[in-house]
């Protein structure tokens, strides 16, 4: 680890102004991706501003029902928040479903959102990393590619955003409330994270020194939800290939709504919005889960390392939606993931 | 650059000058001496480092010293009191929860945080329902406590030193029938959330 200096945030604007000018400063809140980036050489700040202590842990409803969720609030405390739990399970499934018990009680939430890619080549400092040092190539392209993305690549970077808890955000339409020099922003979770394009390195639309200071969820959609995660052990690892869905019937029986939101294909959260059309209107059976799974996944674009990830992905939706539908008594759905 | 702060540590107040580079893993077992949390991977991936910060568990490896300022810190040492060793100790030895014991500190420290976690009606990822009480059936303890890694693979009987500890402490027996059913409840490849209303 380089050598660098501390200081503690009194406030966001201490934050904001700590900051600025000063491209070679970083935020740490629950430091549990940071310092790993400290120690493995990936980042080599000369100041660490910490603001794990800001004034940004509350759970408040807001006057619409919709929640407002303070970018310091710890995922272990947001996964088993009493109005999370009841009215956006598939949030809570999703935070409990990352990591461990020891780093949900560190993360924050502004800190999963802005957690970066787990791509080995990233994270080695001795390869070339188009996201870590723009312009050196990517070593994944013809490398391990288990763990990368079937959708929105780029022939710049094929990594993945590993965060559970923003795909479930995706899905539930949340936005990001972001401080800025200019004031404040809001922008839809959907909209933070890139695509790679040619610049992998940057993960977000966020500048130097933008704070997120808090996310802010509507009020609970209708129908049933729930998240999904298929991985190579069944406890702390990353998603293979993550599913939120939310699916509303109407009353002759016909799917009113439905969002779907997938992990571990993209370099963001991958909100499936090709799938919810083919939905939209459609009996909740089979035929149409598959033709909605198989309209979002035309566009993959898979290597030979991670193309099963084409037929989980597939899978993971029909699965997942079958069983939202009503199904899961039955045969099919309940206990293949597929 | 150094920064004097203020730790305590297993009911000892510490004030101590760091680099700002210093984990809180590294103060407490190379400037405190306090050799309890043991060093794995250093990456926050086997829990070895596990300690509570605040009641609460956490990697210690992964948390700067400097961020901690003014927490009172305890490792498996400080679980014991007057040198009688604690509830999760004494289970640990009973079950013969360990063979060379150096993720032993990590696993009582996350045992200790999980069941109060638990306790607090917590769910897990393997919850059913995330809106009942807790019942830390073995599916319950092996995800709650993945975040711990054993290479010499005690994980069975860790599993039921912990699970007796938490029977003893709700006043309830483990009975077999539950400990039966759990065992055969769920498919261990995936993951699986329930599914359930939302409004």
């Amino acid at each position: 680890m380089r050598p660098f200096d501390y200081q503690r945030a009194a406030d966001t604007d201490d934050a904001l102004i700590a900051l600025a000018d000063r491209p070679d400063a970083v935020y740490l809140a629950g430091g549990t991706n940071l310092v790993d980036h400290l120690k493995l050489g990936i980042i080599a700040p000369n100041l660490v501003v910490d603001i794990s202590r800001l004034d940004l842990e509350q759970v408040s409803e807001l006057d619409d029902h919709g929640l407002r969720i303070g970018a310091m609030v710890r995922n272990s405390d947001l996964a088993a928040h009493p109005l999370v739990r009841a009215n956006y399970p598939m949030l809570s499934r999703a935070l409990l479903s990352g990591a461990s018990g020891q780093l949900r009680n560190a993360a924050t939430t502004g800190g999963n959102l802005l957690q970066r890619t787990r791509c080995v080549y990233f994270q080695d400092a001795s390869t070339p990393c188009n996201k870590r040092e723009p312009g050196t190539g990517c070593s994944a392209l013809e490398g391990f590619t288990r763990n990368h993305a079937i959708l929105g690549a780029s022939s710049s970077c094929i990594a993945t955003h590993p965060s559970d808890m923003a795909v479930a955000m995706a899905a539930l339409d949340a936005e990001v409330i972001v401080l800025t020099e200019n004031g404040e922003r809001r922008i839809p979770v959907v909209d933070l994270h890139r695509l790679p394009g040619e610049e992998p390195n940057r993960d977000t639309v966020l500048n130097h020194g933008d704070l997120i200071v808090a996310v802010e969820l509507p009020a609970p959609g209708r129908g049933r939800s729930t998240y999904r995660k298929i991985r190579d052990r069944a406890s702390y690892a990353f998603a293979l290939v993550s599913v939120a869905a939310r699916l509303d019937l109407d009353e002759a029986g016909r799917i009113r709504e439905a969002a779907i939101a997938l992990g571990g294909v993209a370099h963001k959260p991958w909100r499936a919005t090709r799938a919810e059309e083919v939905l939209q209107g459609a009996e909740p059976n089979r035929e149409s889960f598959t033709r909605a799974a198989e309209a979002e996944l035309e566009s993959a674009q898979p290597l030979p390392g991670n193309a099963f990830k084409v037929p989980m992905a597939r899978g993971a939706i029909i699965s997942v939606l079958t069983e939202l539908a009503g199904r899961s008594g039955s045969s099919e759905g309940a206990d293949d993931d597929g | 650059m150094d920064y004097s702060r203020h730790l305590g540590v297993d009911g000892t107040e510490h004030t101590l000058t760091v680099d700002a580079r210093t984990t809180l893993l590294d103060a407490l077992r190379d400037r405190l001496g306090v050799m309890s949390p043991k060093k794995g991977c250093d990456h926050g991936q086997c829990g070895a480092c596990t300690v509570l910060i605040d009641g609460r568990r956490q990697n210690s490896c992964l948390a700067l010293a400097l961020s901690h300022d003014g927490a009172q810190v305890t490792t498996s040492n400080g679980l014991a009191e007057n040198d009688e060793l604690s509830d999760l100790h004494r289970s640990f030895l009973d079950h013969d929860a360990f063979q060379c014991g150096y993720c032993t500190p990590g696993q009582v420290c996350s045992a200790a945080g999980m069941l109060a976690e638990a306790d607090r009606g917590a769910p897990s990822a393997v919850t059913e329902d995330l809106e009942a009480p807790v019942d830390l059936s073995s599916a319950e303890v092996r995800e709650r406590m993945s975040g711990n890694l054993c290479r010499c693979g005690a994980y069975v009987n860790i599993v039921s030193a912990v699970r007796e500890v938490a029977a003893q402490r709700t006043g309830k027996r483990a009975g077999q029938r539950s400990a039966a059913r759990d065992d055969s409840a769920r498919d261990p490849m995936t993951a699986r959330a329930g599914d359930e209303e939302s409004r």
